[in-house]
């Protein structure tokens, strides 16, 4: 993939790009499915039931007849809604997770594109989104929706900011904003991997990363048994999916981006391990961490918004910014 | 130019945590409440005036359905005073009959109150467990009565159907079984920090507040005053039976939850007592006659019910159908406080309060 | 337990076997029907005659039925008149009545001579000291109810309105955390504009109960801050719960 970027466009690559597109686009796609049948099944299992078991084997057609079920449904617009805002806010939270999918590295030679600002980049795009479930909140004319966008908006913005300072410590010891660069100074074992040294920014951005995505225990925004599903309560039919969409891939993003900067990417954690192929090994650490994600949504009670705030900017900043102050100081120890 | 406006927010009646048909009108300045009016009624379905027209003993299925998570208390809440106003007496082997069931619908109510506060506050999973364990009593239930939720059991004199062959076995087989699983579930939320920083120091009042707006159940002994009226003026005989008034301290959600789970577990100790001393043999409904005529009169008595204090008042006029017939519902009651407690705290803290009042709205309308 | 049918004379088990022959005659000659007390029939008593068939023929069952529900009201009839005859000695002094005594001398001397109508001791009912109070002295024996040091009545039970025909009521219970005592209060007022006082000021718990007092039957009671109606809908007409209650459609 990296050759064929350095060559100059002619109607052929711009094909096979275009191609490449659309095959990640299906197998995201296609994750996503499984996930939230993997997702239903799990939280049943915690909770003593089988999850979806009827429709298809084990229940693997489920979330096609969801899908489905949602094409199919009456495209409701409430009257006094804001019908531009309404009908843009969910592609406005879509379209960025696709986008960032562009600059996630999958193994050595599956990547879309080596951008020397990959981490940024996402960063950038995924603040998007943001504004996309503010504008679906204002937009429904439902004062449910509204408080539910506020709070959203409020919890994204305090998060993305210890979210990224966590990150900070990975990218100056490895000296790069590239991803690919990243997981390449974590190869030789599960001892050179990030996590290890960088156990604050570690920890500091799993926590910031469960709440950017929404899911519990920092589910407030969409809290069923208070809001009544929040920002996207005026939502139905394929709108409605678009949402669930875009949490799921950005589900995707995360865990991908959790896995190239802090569990070492495809590296596989002993190095006598190495001829399984490293997608391989990136596939069983993302979906640990999926895994993980689902697990704690089964488990934890949701948390109250001004305790959510306490948190983020009380605790989890303070403790990223001293994750970089004792980085900065150890690399400065060692170079000298 | 920047002003804010206050909302006004409608909580209810469709909405998934007010534990029923039940509205509250709320007045937020952003996410703070200024003001907070409950609207009720919408389960109203006149039992007080349907039971002027009824006998007494036809009452009884109106009375499972006030509290629907609690039948049994209903039940003998209503036959309790009648028997007052005709001074039945009732067998040994019913009045035991009476207090198992009325011991394991506590520990029922509370298991669902359990699952569904826990819901509310956002933990899925603990829901499912209170209802697999809650669904072993009921099935012991469906066995003696023949019904799941509503069960018609106790008459003016004694118990309907008699305990069949080995249902006391499993009940003593529930209760190690039970304890077991109350550890599991304290492990499981009792210590979660989010649990805990959900809970603690909300809705708070003190004792003088308490009593003042007539709280009954854990809803007045979190506050600290000790008072459970199966051990201050014991009906039945609870009076043989050794167990413990849990109370608390602080008066907050953090302590009614404590106190609740601690009454299982007194529950479990009565249960324990009550299996051991049960009567192999006896009458299980007493000498009554076919036709109820209580004597003229009048006559208030109330009971323990796991949400409180429930009191059936009646007024004969020596008619085999009641005069006047007023339930004093625990729900109701409890309710008054809401606004006051709701003032100044914020939508999640709504939730949170509203559950740990533990109402069921089938007994706030009647 | 009670099903078993032993063969067995002996007095104490007379009574045993005379509820299940009961029940046992019932399900033969009703073929099965539900038992419930309220299809009237012949009342169970406790010394039915014991040479009775169990298993014998429809006639003989009636028959038999017959000869016991006579012989069971002319035991009846005997039994009343033992019961007159008792009437008529003194009946022993309540323990309630001290406090009973106490509480109108409390009245009489806090709030007017004549505000105490009428004091009682509910037997029944534990020997709850029951007092009924005039209508405008109401306010002023809550208050001394609430406030007075060997009363201190902090906590309402239960506040119900009852509708007698000729009259309308309101009933208090009434207990005391300090003194851990139990009172029923009673207001009369009549029908055409009921009006007692509110004591939401001095109980709060008092004021959903007197809302639905006054939703149900019509009873104002001034001094409640917010008096509407709590259970029917704002817009109904009437009041449910009174004895003279016309719905205006009457298929509700």
């Amino acid at each position: 993939m990296g050759d064929l970027l350095k060559e100059s466009l002619t109607w052929g690559h711009f094909l096979i790009f275009v191609l490449a597109a659309v095959v990640m686009l299906l197998i995201v796609l296609g994750f996503v499915t499984y996930t939230i049948l993997f997702e239903r099944k799990v939280l049943g299992w915690m909770q003593l039931r089988p999850g979806p078991n009827r429709v298809g084997p084990w229940g693997m057609l489920q979330t096609v007849a969801d899908v489905l079920k949602l094409l199919i449904k009456e495209d409701t617009i409430p009257q006094k809604a804001d019908r531009p805002l309404f009908i843009l806010a969910p592609v406005l939270v879509f379209v960025p997770s696709f986008a960032v999918i562009a600059t996630l590295p999958f193994s050595k030679s599956l990547y879309n594109a080596d951008l020397n600002v990959g981490l940024l980049y996402y960063a950038a795009l995924s603040s998007i989104s943001t504004i996309g479930v503010v504008l679906g909140g204002w937009a429904s004319n439902n004062k449910y929706a509204l408080l539910g966008g506020m709070r959203s908006a409020a919890q994204m913005i305090s998060y993305e900011i210890p979210l990224v300072i966590s990150v900070v410590g990975v990218i100056m010891m490895s000296g790069s904003l590239n991803l690919r660069t990243i997981v390449d100074g974590q190869l030789g074992g599960i001892w050179h991997w990030n996590f290890l040294p960088q156990i604050i920014g570690f920890v500091v951005f799993v926590i910031a990363a469960v709440s950017e995505l929404n899911r519990t225990p920092f589910d407030l925004a969409e809290a069923e048994s208070e809001l009544v599903a929040g920002y996207f309560v005026e939502y139905s039919g394929f709108r409605w999916a678009f949402f669930m969409l875009a949490e799921y891939v950005y589900m995707f993003a995360m865990s991908t981006l959790i896995t190239v900067l802090f569990l070492g990417g495809w590296d596989a954690p002993l190095p006598f391990l190495n001829f399984i192929p490293g997608l391989v090994w990136f596939a069983l650490k993302f979906l640990l961490v999926v895994f993980f994600l689902i697990w704690l949504r089964g488990t934890m009670p949701r948390i109250r918004i001004d305790q959510l705030m306490g948190l983020g900017w009380k605790v989890l900043l303070p403790l990223a910014l001293v994750n970089i102050l004792v980085t900065a100081a150890y690399l400065g120890i060692i170079n000298g | 130019m920047i002003r804010t406006e206050e909302l006004l927010l409608n909580v209810g009646p469709q909405h998934p945590s007010t534990h029923g048909v039940f509205r509250i009108i709320v007045k937020l300045d952003g996410e703070v409440i200024t003001e907070a009016i409950p609207v009720m009624g919408y389960l109203h379905r006149g039992t007080e005036k349907l039971a002027e027209n009824l006998t007494f003993t036809q009452i009884i299925p109106y009375t499972d359905r006030m509290d629907y998570v609690s039948a049994m208390t209903n039940n003998y809440c209503l036959v309790h005073a009648v028997e007052k106003l005709m001074g039945l007496e009732i067998p040994e082997r019913a009045e035991f009959l009476r207090l198992i069931v009325m011991e394991l619908q506590r520990v029922a109510s509370h298991l669902v109150w359990w699952g569904t506060y826990l819901l509310d506050i956002g933990a899925m999973s603990p829901f499912l467990y209170a209802f697999r364990d809650r669904e072993i009593i009921i099935n012991l239930f469906n066995e003696l009565c023949g019904a799941r939720l509503t069960y018609n059991y106790m008459r003016v004199g004694g118990v309907k159907w008699d305990a069949p062959e080995g249902w006391i076995d499993k009940v003593r087989r529930f209760i190690p079984y039970m304890k077991e699983k109350l550890e599991e579930y304290q492990n499981l939320v009792g210590g979660n920090e989010i649990f805990l920083a959900r809970v603690k120091g909300v809705g708070s009042y003190d004792a003088k507040t308490a009593i003042a707006y007539g709280l009954s159940g854990a809803n007045l002994r979190c506050t600290g005053v000790k008072r459970d009226l199966r051990k201050d003026e014991p009906y039945g005989i609870y009076d043989r039976f050794e167990f413990d008034v849990p109370v608390g301290t602080n008066g907050d959600c953090y302590d009614r939850y404590l106190l609740r789970i601690e009454e299982i577990r007194q529950s479990l100790r009565i249960l324990e007592q009550a299996v051991e001393q049960f009567p192999e043999e006896g009458e299980i409904m007493g000498k009554v006659s076919r036709v109820l005529r209580p004597p003229v009169g009048e006559v208030y008595t109330a009971i323990e019910s796991p949400r409180g204090e429930i009191g059936c008042y009646i007024v004969s006029n020596g008619k085999d159908k009641p005069y006047r017939l007023k339930f004093r519902r625990p729900s109701f009651v409890n309710l008054q406080i809401l606004p006051k407690l709701l003032v100044g705290e914020t939508m999640t803290n709504l939730i949170t309060i509203l559950g740990g009042i533990d109402i069921v709205v089938g007994e706030v309308d009647c | 337990m009670s099903q078993d049918n032993k063969e067995n004379t002996t007095p104490e088990n007379e009574s045993k076997k005379a509820n299940t022959l009961g029940r046992v005659q019932e399900k033969e000659t009703e073929g099965g029907k539900a038992s419930g007390p309220s299809d009237g029939g012949k009342p169970s008593e406790p010394s039915d005659p014991p040479q009775l068939e169990r298993k014998g023929s429809p006639d003989e069952v009636k028959e038999a039925k017959a000869k016991a529900a006579a012989a069971a009201r002319a035991r009846a009839q005997a039994r009343g008149k033992k019961a007159e005859s008792a009437e008529e000695a003194p009946k022993p002094p309540s323990p309630k009545q001290p406090l009973l005594d106490e509480l109108t001398a409390i009245f009489r001397q806090e709030v007017a001579e004549d505000a105490v109508e009428e004091a009682v001791i509910n037997e029944i009912n534990d020997h709850l000291p029951t007092v009924t109070v005039k209508n405008e002295h109401w306010y002023r024996c809550a208050e001394t109810l609430a406030n007075h040091p060997s009363l201190q009545m902090d906590y309402l039970e239960n506040l119900s309105g009852v509708d007698r025909e000729t009259h309308m009521e309101v009933v208090y219970h009434l207990y005391s955390f300090q003194t851990n005592r139990h009172y029923c209060l009673k207001v009369k007022t009549d029908r055409e504009k009921p009006s007692i006082a509110s004591v939401t000021p001095i109980w709060p718990s008092a004021n959903w109960n007197e809302r639905e007092v006054y939703d149900l039957l019509g009873i104002d009671f001034p001094g409640h801050p917010d008096l509407r109606r709590i259970m029917m809908p704002d817009d109904w007409v009437g009041h449910p719960l009174r004895k003279d209650y016309e719905p205006i459609d009457p298929e509700v």
